[in-house]
Order: C-alpha cells, then sequence, then structure tokens
C-alpha cells in the first residue's frame, strides 16, 4: 500500500513537472490585437477612456493590481498596511524601478501623481480624494497616505486606470495637457511606446528595464486600428490578430468565431470594472414618476431572452443595483423578474394614459439597437407604447445629460466596490445636469443618501455589507432604474496566446503576463 | 480665356468662404460637442472636467466669436487643432493625404479607363449579347451598395480564398522596404480601389455607352460616313471625342472627390485616409477636423470644376467659342 502510495506521488510528481514544463512561459513573439475606436492619446493621467487605457495600460502603473477577487496584489508597490483606525496606508515601493527614460521612480513620483496631477485631471479619482487628508514620502521607496476618515474602497483606488504613476521629472511646473510628452509616453510598465501611425497601428516594445526579472515576455505588440466591426472579424478569421478584447465584435460574429479551431475565449477580467446595464427611467418629470409605471416596465423586460439571443448566452440577470462580481452585493433583493401578468397589474394601477414614450437605445453598435427593440416589443406586450429614438454618440451624451428622454438604454462600471461606482447614480446630491454618468434619473431619497455616505466611512465591513443591504432593498423597491443584465464581453485569442487575461481589470491591465506557446 | 480663369478663381473663393461659414453653422447645429463626448468617453465627468475642456477648445466662447476665430485662421491656411486627436488638423489632414490620393486616384483611373473601353464596346456591340452582359454587370455594380461590395469582396478573397488582404495600409510590422513595400502596398491596394472603383465604372460604362449612341445618329455622323470615311476614324475621331463631353463633366466630379477620401470604402478595408478621419471626426463631434476636411473637399471640387470648364473648351471648340 505504501509503494503504491510512492509510486502514485511520484507518477504525480512526473506528471507536475510535465505539466510545469509545458506551461513555462517563453520568451519572444509578437502580439497582434485590435484597438478601437483608435485611442485619442496615450496619456493615461489625462485621458480616462476605453482605449487609451487598453493600450497605455502596458506602458503606465500603479502601486497595486488586483485578482479576480478584488484582493490587493503587488505592482509598484510590493508591500503595505493599514493602520487599525482605518486612517493610515503606507506603501513600501520596489527600490529598482526605472522610468522609461531611465530615470529612476521614486516616492516623490507618487506625491506628485496623485497629490498634484491627477487631482488636476482625473474627476474620477478626484471624487474619492476629497477623503485624503495628506500624501507623503517620508523617504524614497514610502508614501503615506493619511485620510480624514476612514474610506472603505481606499485599497480598490491603486489601479493604474485610476491612479497612473506619472513622472514627476517630465510634468512639474508644465501645462500638463500641451507637454510634448504626452505624444511620447514615459511610464513604468513592461512595454515602451515605440510607434503610432495614426490611423494604422500603435506599436510598443519589451522594457527590457523592467524591474520584475524575465517579464515582459512578448518582445512586442502591435495595436491595429480597425474601424469596421466586421472587418475586425475578418481581421481575426485570417489570423492577421491573435487577440480581440470584449466589445470588439458584433455579438452575432461571436459564435462563429469562437467555434474555429485553435482559438479560445473567456469572460474574466471584467470583474474590477463589472459593467451593468439597465435603462434610466427619467423621475424628473414625465410618466416615469409614477412608481407604478417604473415597476410595469421592469416587470415587463425579458431580459432572460434578450441576454440570450442579443448576448449569446453571456451575462447575468442583474437583481438590482449592485453587480453580483462587486464587493457587498445584497443577492436577497425584492423580485424584479420577467412577469408580463405583474406588469399589466401595475400599469392597471398607474396613471399612464397611453402615451409614447422615447426610448433612447445605446448607439454602441448593432446589439444595443436589436436591444431596444426588444425592448419597445416587450413593453407593447403590456399595452405602452414606445419609440426608439436613433443618435449617435454625441447625440445620446447630451440628450442623457438633458434628461430628454423616457427610457435610456446605458452601462456603467462598478469599480469593484459600491462607493466608487454604484452611489454616484442614486445619490442626490449627484443631479446634474450635463453628465450621462451621474444620478440621471433624477432619484431622490434622503434614506438612500445618508445609508451610502455612512457605508462609505464605514471602517467596519460587516456594518458595510449590512448597509449597503439596507440600500439595495430599497433602491430595488423604489425602481429609480430598470436593470438589466451585468454584461460579460469575451475576450478572443488564438489559444496559444497564454495568459491574456490575469487580473480583474483584463487586458486593460495590460499584457505583462501573456505569452506565446509558438515556435 | 486668362480673365475667365481670373474672375472664376475670385468667384471660388467666395464659395469657399460661404462653404465655410455654412459648414460651421451646420456642425455647431448638431446635438453634443466635443467636450461631452470626450467626458462620455471617459466614463465620469464632473462640472471641473467638462468646463476645463470648453475653456481648452474655446467651446465656452460665444458662437460668434468661435466662428471668427476660425475663419481667421483659416484664411491663413491655419485649420486649428485637433480635440481629440491632440494635434494640428492640418498635420493631420497631411498624414492621411497620401493614403487617401493614393486609393482614389487608383480608382479613379481603374474606374475611367474600364469604364470608357466597356462603355465604347457595348456602344459598338448595341444589341448584341455583348451589349446585354457589359449593360447588366454595370447595372449590377451601379445598383449594389458599395458597402455589401467592400464586405464581399473581403470575405471572398481575404477570408476563403487567402489570395489578398483584407484590411490595412501595408503588413504590419514587416517593415519591408524598397519594392518590396511597394509590392506590399500594391496588394493591400487591390481590394479597396477596384471596389470604389466599380461603382464609377459602372457609370461610365453606362454614361459612355448612351452618349456614343446619341452622337453616332447625328447629322455630323451621316455626313462623314456619306463622305466614306472608315467606320474606326469616325468612332474615334467624330463619335467618341464628342460623346466624351459628360463622361468629362462627371470625371470632374469624381476628381473633385479624390481628396475628400471614400468614407464607406476606407471605414471597411481599415485605409488610413481621410475620409475615415472625417467619418471618425463626425461621430467624436472633432468640429475641426470636420472643417477642415470640409475646406479641402470643397476646396479641391471648386479646382476640379474649374479644369473640366478648361477641358470642356479643348474638347468642344464651339464652347470655347462661346466664350
Amino acid at each position: 500500500m505504501k509503494t503504491l502510495r510512492i509510486l502514485a506521488t511520484g507518477a504525480a510528481l512526473a506528471a507536475a513537472t510535465a505539466l510545469a514544463a509545458q506551461d513555462a512561459p517563453k520568451s519572444g513573439g509578437t502580439l497582434n490585437v485590435v484597438i478601437q475606436p483608435e485611442p485619442p492619446g496615450l496619456m493615461m493621467g489625462l485621458l480616462q477612456n476605453g482605449p487609451t487605457q487598453m493600450v497605455a495600460g502596458d506602458i503606465y502603473e500603479s502601486l497595486l493590481r488586483y485578482d479576480k477577487d478584488l484582493n490587493p496584489m503587488p505592482s509598484l508597490a510590493k508591500e503595505w498596511t493599514k493602520s487599525e483606525d482605518g486612517l493610515t496606508y503606507t506603501f513600501t515601493l520596489h527600490d529598482d524601478v526605472v522610468w522609461h527614460d531611465g530615470e529612476p521612480f521614486t516616492a516623490e513620483d507618487v506625491v506628485f501623481s496623485v497629490d498634484e496631477f491627477l487631482r488636476e485631471t482625473h474627476a474620477r479619482l478626484r471624487a474619492s480624494l476629497v477623503h485624503v487628508e495628506s500624501i507623503e514620502a517620508p523617504d524614497d521607496t514610502t508614501v503615506v497616505f493619511t485620510l480624514k476618515q476612514p474610506f472603505g474602497p481606499c485599497l480598490g483606488l491603486f489601479e493604474a486606470g485610476t491612479m497612473p504613476m506619472i513622472p514627476k521629472h517630465i510634468y512639474e511646473g508644465t501645462d500638463y495637457a500641451e507637454n510634448p510628452a504626452n505624444n511620447t509616453p514615459i511610464g513604468t510598465g513592461p512595454f515602451k511606446f515605440e510607434e503610432w501611425e495614426r490611423g494604422s497601428y500603435i506599436h510598443l516594445v519589451k522594457n527590457e528595464d523592467y524591474y520584475l526579472e524575465g517579464k515582459p515576455y512578448l518582445d512586442e505588440i502591435y495595436y491595429q486600428v480597425i474601424p469596421d466591426a466586421a472587418s475586425r472579424s475578418v481581421a481575426f478569421e485570417t489570423g492577421k490578430v491573435d487577440l480581440l478584447p470584449g466589445g470588439s465584435v458584433e455579438n452575432f460574429d461571436i459564435p462563429r468565431l469562437i467555434a474555429m479551431d485553435n482559438v479560445c475565449h473567456t469572460t474574466e477580467g471584467w470583474e474590477f470594472f463589472a459593467p451593468h446595464s439597465w435603462m434610466w427611467l427619467n423621475m424628473h418629470e414625465g410618466p416615469m414618476t409614477d412608481k407604478n409605471l417604473r415597476k410595469a416596465v421592469m416587470h415587463a423586460m425579458n431580459r432572460e431572452f434578450a441576454r440570450d439571443a442579443l448576448w449569446n448566452g453571456n451575462g447575468r440577470i442583474a437583481t438590482g443595483p449592485v453587480n453580483s462580481v462587486t464587493r457587498f452585493y445584497e443577492p436577497d433583493t425584492p423580485d424584479i423578474t420577467y412577469d408580463p401578468d405583474k406588469a399589466r397589474d401595475y400599469l392597471e394601477a398607474s396613471d399612464y394614459d397611453g402615451e409614447t414614450l422615447a426610448l433612447l437605445p445605446l448607439p454602441y453598435g448593432e446589439t444595443w439597437q436589436r436591444w431596444a427593440e426588444v425592448a419597445k416589443q416587450n413593453l407593447a406586450e403590456i399595452g405602452i407604447e414606445a419609440e426608439i429614438v436613433a443618435t449617435d454618440v454625441a447625440g445620446w451624451n447630451q440628450r442623457v445629460g438633458e434628461w430628454d428622454f423616457d427610457l435610456a438604454f446605458t452601462y456603467i462600471y462598478q469599480y469593484g466596490d459600491p462607493a466608487l461606482g454604484v452611489a454616484r447614480n442614486y445619490i442626490s446630491t449627484n443631479i446634474a445636469k450635463g453628465s450621462p454618468w451621474n444620478n440621471v434619473s433624477g432619484y431622490v431619497n434622503e434614506e438612500v443618501d445618508a445609508l451610502f455616505a455612512k457605508a462609505a466611512v464605514s471602517p467596519d465591513e460587516d456594518e458595510r455589507q449590512a448597509l449597503y443591504s439596507e440600500v439595495q432593498n430599497i433602491l430595488v423597491d423604489d425602481l429609480p432604474v430598470a436593470w438589466m443584465i451585468e454584461l460579460e464581453f469575451p475576450t478572443i485569442y488564438r489559444c496559444d496566446v497564454k495568459d491574456p487575461v490575469t487580473t480583474a481589470i483584463g487586458v486593460n491591465d495590460g499584457m505583462r503576463d501573456a505569452w506565446l506557446d509558438r515556435d | 480665356m486668362l480673365r475667365f480663369i481670373a474672375a472664376r478663381l475670385v468667384k471660388a473663393v467666395f464659395i469657399l468662404l460661404a462653404i465655410l461659414v455654412l459648414n460651421f453653422m451646420l456642425i455647431h447645429a448638431a446635438p453634443g460637442d466635443p467636450a461631452a463626448v470626450m467626458a462620455g468617453e471617459a466614463g465620469a465627468a464632473d462640472e471641473k472636467f467638462l468646463q476645463d475642456l470648453r475653456e481648452r477648445f474655446g467651446l465656452d466662447q460665444p458662437f460668434g466669436v468661435q466662428l471668427w476665430t476660425y475663419l481667421k485662421g483659416a484664411v491663413q491656411f491655419d485649420l486649428g487643432f485637433s480635440y481629440r486627436q491632440q494635434m494640428p488638423v492640418a498635420e493631420l489632414i497631411w498624414d492621411r493625404l497620401p493614403a487617401t490620393l493614393l486609393l482614389t486616384a487608383t480608382a479613379f483611373v481603374i474606374s475611367i479607363v474600364f469604364g470608357v473601353i466597356a462603355g465604347v464596346l457595348a456602344a459598338q456591340m448595341q444589341g448584341t449579347w455583348w451589349d446585354t452582359l457589359i449593360s447588366s454587370v454595370a447595372l449590377l455594380f451601379y445598383a449594389t451598395p458599395l458597402f455589401w461590395v467592400a464586405l464581399m469582396a473581403s470575405l471572398l478573397f481575404s477570408v476563403v480564398l487567402g489570395w489578398l488582404p483584407g484590411f490595412g495600409y501595408e503588413t504590419i510590422g514587416a517593415d519591408y522596404t524598397g519594392l518590396a513595400r511597394v509590392l506590399d502596398i500594391g496588394r493591400h491596394l487591390i481590394l479597396p480601389a477596384t471596389t470604389l472603383g466599380l461603382f464609377f465604372t459602372a457609370i461610365y460604362v453606362r454614361m459612355t455607352r448612351a452618349s456614343m449612341l446619341e452622337v453616332s445618329r447625328l447629322d455630323f455622323v451621316k455626313t462623314a460616313r456619306a463622305k466614306g470615311l472608315r467606320n474606326s476614324l469616325i468612332q474615334r475621331r467624330h463619335v467618341l471625342r464628342n460623346a466624351l463631353l459628360p463622361v468629362i463633366t462627371l470625371a470632374g466630379l469624381q476628381a473633385g472627390q479624390i481628396v475628400g477620401g471614400a468614407v464607406l470604402t476606407e471605414t471597411v478595408f481599415a485605409w488610413p485616409g481621410i475620409g475615415r478621419l472625417m467619418f471618425e471626426a463626425i461621430s467624436q463631434r472633432d468640429y475641426n477636423v470636420i472643417l477642415g476636411v470640409f475646406f479641402i473637399s470643397a476646396a479641391m471640387v471648386l479646382l476640379f470644376n474649374l479644369i473640366t470648364d478648361i477641358l470642356y473648351g479643348i474638347v468642344d471648340p464651339r464652347i470655347r467659342l462661346a466664350r
């Protein structure tokens, strides 16, 4: 018996060794990735749009990264501590990091990046920095963030898109927007900027001086700009590109592409963003101020059909304002499932007088247009008339920002914590014309405001969970929006591309760990 | 003739200014501005973010001031700064110009050469199967949406047959030089240039055929035949030359679009030209880029109209004399 066990252990060891050898990353090779639309620039401190982050995520870094359960992992900071009162966060930096121009990266760069540069340029981070009392660098490798009061999601702020590190020696004392270095970005990341042929491609090359031994594995990356969705599919099918980031191709092309030989796909890498889709219901004025009508609309939505028919079965049915992969999600909320009979009852109880509702699709491609058509049909089934209003991106921004709609599709990132990506859409202090990303519905509930405010600054995780559970129940009962689907965007790639997605931020976190299993 | 050209040039300058003003007003009438689009792309924007952007781009100024600033720059050939691409518009257009010129000029040559030859053949073989075949194919290409033809061509020749690259200007990362690069670009050019050329080829075929048949029934052709001239000489010297007038008009119009690019073709084939630049600029409300491309296109259309008028005079002496 003992011999058998030894043999089995030996066999397992041999298999593990063989597997390890097979899976050992190989260095070298070129990765071709689709980027769409072409980013306006690559200076991540100035531009926070998706395409910029996808490319610049290879060039810039922050203090931390996050695993797929949103736990912080080392990046430029190798260690960190949080004081017991939740007011002081101390980071210890790697001491051998250099910028792409050879200058050393120090704690002074962190202080400059956050306290001066990003406080000026980064709208999303600026909202969180109100909780920060001071940022200090007692020595070259130590940074201390002192807060005014505990801020629950504080440790979630240190990812590259939210808090990219900016070289102080290049930007200090300059006009940030006009600095010539914006065209040749300098970061600490695993890849360096090499060339940008506008309209065609962006070329990054391996950072030979990267502080992690052996990384990155790839020699170079080409981000190819292909404006038409069908042509992006063709580019992948013909082998011109190796990786299609989520959302690069139309959903109806995905089954064909993933059925190809040597093609893999994953829906991982969106846990931090947690894209959550819903329809804004205009509560400023008009028919949607009627709670019964909002409930009728919610129960009329056949979201399972939309997910299966339009999103190829990808995604989860949303149960409320917090995405199920975001922290403090509460599954036990009032029922908002598809139920046409219930919807008709609520419609009967409402003041709806048969007027036609203006329904705004999201102008991000065919799937959203079709989804609006499905929603229109769902509404018609219970007796609500809706008219789809055609817009382009700029028109959509304006109409939604100016509250010129009855129902409007959208999806919004949650950034790992309700205090960062959920509260902003429901608190009454965030009602202002001009932005499609705030409390667009115009929902006002003092209790909700107070719960979100208290949960954000509570130092106790259990208390935060209780507060967020309570607020989720209130919101699902009030229905300031009609939550639709927790979206999943598959990243499609050739199977010999290994580890393209290793964190909760997916391909936007750079290709530091990616390698090619090619000879 | 010189006075005529000078007068036309002065008129052209005023037309160009009127076009600039009208375009400026039209673009600003569309909902949404570049600051809102950029804020939208950032996924988050507060008042300060939007205000900063609008101040930086001068969008917080009254409409009249914005228009005046733009016109002042335009007359000095300063087309302004691209809000989104973060670089001067003239530089952007200049960067994209070679790709666009290569595509549209190749399509121009393809369409004129094949269109006129096929049109002449169809006219000479009127009523035969060849005439029916040429006319039917021309009608098919004329009626089929360019976008669809482009996609099908890409699928057939790139995905199914694997003969030609389906997108892009050259092989990315290949770093070809010299003849190898020319051949590489040539391979990438075949599908977009042919697709773009097909539509105009079809028009040239139909127009040349109809015009040839019309002219060949006129009295001076009958006279030429009565004089016993050879048919080939009649066709070449009398019929074709006169039948080319409408073709030249159309060629002038097409040539005017050469610099404006080809929005659909460039988009489907990821051709980095001006048409695509404009398409993207419109959806992003990048006002200065849109206006810059319109400005250059309008100037080219005016220029080629002038050239067409002069060519008319050369081809048809009656027009020259009338002046």
